[in-house]
């Protein structure tokens, strides 16, 4: 069994983002890119699989800013080789683009089960795994919250909306939008991060493709107007809790 | 040029989901506006077609193979109809149908997507869409090139009112297409609802990301058992196993409306937001001043969680 888990590095939400001259981008320059949490639990959920049964885990990325850390720390946690895919301009990569690179090089490699996140906060046209999967030609499946491989199947549970689950098995090969795995993604100590970082080992392979391709022409980006605004209490925590027990005692929700 | 605009009904216990009404609505604008028909699609279960009274056509498929569940099924059967019918546009929400079907068909029917739509208007032939992107921060318009589009919208972008009026649409009752069959459907289990049940409360104490750790949760806890109210949660705290899932607020969690909405340390994402944003009153705290939640609050602090909760916590229990 051979795991892909296909991540991806994104601009930092807890930070400020802004927008760049173009006005049809963020300004990359200065922001910090983190590693997608949702391709995390998707690495999470495969390293559960390998536990499990045991499996070959291969993380690919494309080459993003600060990649190196994002892959190094998946071999930290257990993956048994990451990919690196360069030849792609730096920028705003669509997600049928990322799909292409992906497939690409998916087509030189034997792989049975490929697990991503199931979204990303800038995938304007679309979900990673169903475009992937659909240029594949295999099945898939996203809002999963669980995968579990058995022979040449893997059984899944997707998530409706609401709390309800629905169980599928799906014919591998196969590719997966994970949504959470089935335990929180585990914490990589920094001196296992450094070891891998120390033994090198990123392979990186070629890929092509034009930035903006199958993405709808964004021709403007930018904050949205404030349709309205919370008025704000201030004053020390005490101040703030007597008002905040007045608002509730208000409703009727606090006995006076 | 196709002018037509279909919509891809919801249900959930049966029952269709306000999206279904609200792209219904936003289709009849977008069609008549190109001199089309607003179609919607059932798919499986057919029943119900007299709540779709908005429609100029109501496109059934019914066939076992689409009774439960199955994005490959599904998918087959709506590209075979969306080849045969050629609609200037498919909506679709951003749920678990757009999220797990929008981007194979985006590729199988060769039309151009987007996602996270809240704004959605014609300018001459041309498909404008807003889509609410990086949580809520930027949103980006865009123009979906081709002579066919697909958008997920996000629930309550748009008026379902609209959607809802009367009348009495064609039916058309078209076959499944077969699928490759790789996709076997299993069972379906709904929520366990013996534990707390956060959408009859009438307050909600509500944490987030913000809490930074499971034990700071016993904090919010005992505020929360000091107002008599269920602890709520967003989805970080519940995908970290920190609380059972049905105390999560939001798109995959509950839909609340609590006479009122205390939350501590969300940031307030769309799917959230989506969830709890009907609430008649909201007071949120979160250090960020910048943050989303403070958009649909009616009252905001800025004063650190920590400090906050036990000041309240005290002052409740004296």
């Amino acid at each position: 069994m051979r795991i892909v888990v296909a991540m991806r590095q994104l601009a930092d939400l807890v930070e400020e983002l802004e927008v760049d001259d173009s006005g049809t981008d963020i300004d990359r320059e200065f922001v910090k890119f983190v590693s997608n949490e949702w391709d995390e639990a998707a690495l999470e959920e495969a390293l559960l699989i390998k536990e499990q049964s045991g499996a070959e885990i291969v993380a690919v990325a494309l080459d993003e800013p600060d990649v190196d850390q994002t892959l190094y720390t998946a071999i930290a946690k257990g993956a048994d080789k990451a990919v690196k895919l360069t030849g792609l301009e730096e920028g705003w990569v669509s997600t049928h683009s990322r799909a292409k690179a992906i497939a690409s090089w998916l087509g030189d490699q034997q792989w049975d089960l490929l697990l991503t996140g199931v979204q990303a906060a800038d995938d304007l046209d679309g979900q990673l795994a169903g475009i992937l999967a659909a240029q594949l030609q295999v099945p898939h499946a996203a809002v999963v919250v669980s995968a579990q491989t058995e022979g040449s199947s893997v059984k899944v549970s997707q998530e409706l909306g609401g709390g309800t689950i629905v169980e599928e098995t799906i014919a591998l090969p196969a590719v997966l939008g994970i949504q959470t795995a089935r335990q929180a993604p585990r914490y990589a100590p920094i001196t296992r991060i450094r070891q891998a970082m120390q033994s090198g080992g990123l392979e990186e392979a070629s890929v092509a493709g034009d930035l903006a391709e199958g993405r709808p022409t964004v021709r403007r980006l930018y904050p949205p107007e404030k349709t309205g605004h919370a008025e704000m209490l201030t004053g020390s925590a005490s101040d703030v809790a007597d008002k905040i027990i007045e608002l509730l005692r208000a409703k009727g929700l606090v006995k006076s | 040029m196709a002018s037509d605009v279909l919509v891809v009904a919801e249900r959930s216990g049966g029952q269709f989901g306000d999206i279904t009404f609200e792209l219904l609505g936003k289709a009849k604008e977008i069609a008549s506006a190109l001199g089309g028909k607003a179609g919607v699609v059932l798919l499986g279960d057919t029943s119900g077609v007299d709540a779709l009274g908005a429609a100029d056509v109501v496109y059934t498929i019914d066939d076992p193979s689409l009774s439960n569940y199955n994005p490959e099924a599904t998918e087959a059967s709506l590209i075979g109809l969306l080849r045969q019918v050629e609609p200037r546009l498919l909506l679709m929400g951003t749920s678990t149908y757009g999220l797990d079907w929008g981007g194979a068909l985006s590729v199988a029917w060769d039309a151009q997507l987007a996602s996270y739509v809240v704004g959605l208007s014609l300018e001459g032939s041309d498909i404008i869409a807003t889509s609410q992107l990086y949580g809520g921060k930027l949103f980006a318009e865009a123009v979906l090139d081709g002579e066919r589009g697909i958008v997920t919208a996000i629930g309550g972008s748009f008026p379902a009112e609209a959607g809802r009026t009367g009348g009495s649409p064609e039916i058309v009752a078209t076959s499944a297409t077969a699928s490759a069959g790789k996709v076997t459907f299993g069972a379906i289990k709904e929520p366990d609802k013996s534990g707390v049940d956060i959408t009859s409360a009438d307050l909600l104490v509500s944490v987030g990301r913000g809490i930074g750790s499971q034990d700071n949760l016993e904090l919010v806890q005992e505020l929360a058992d000091a107002l008599g109210s269920p602890l709520s949660a967003s989805r970080p705290i519940i995908d970290q196993g920190w609380l059972p899932k049905p105390q999560q607020v939001g798109k995959s969690g509950q839909k609340v409306k609590p006479k009122a909405y205390l939350s501590f340390g969300i940031s307030g994402a769309p799917e959230h937001l989506e969830g709890m944003r009907n609430a008649d009153l909201i007071i949120s705290c979160n250090t960020d001043e910048n943050a989303p939640i403070f958009d649909v609050a009616h009252y905001g602090t800025t004063v650190d969680l920590f400090d906050l909760v036990p000041e309240l916590a005290e002052k409740l229990g004296q």
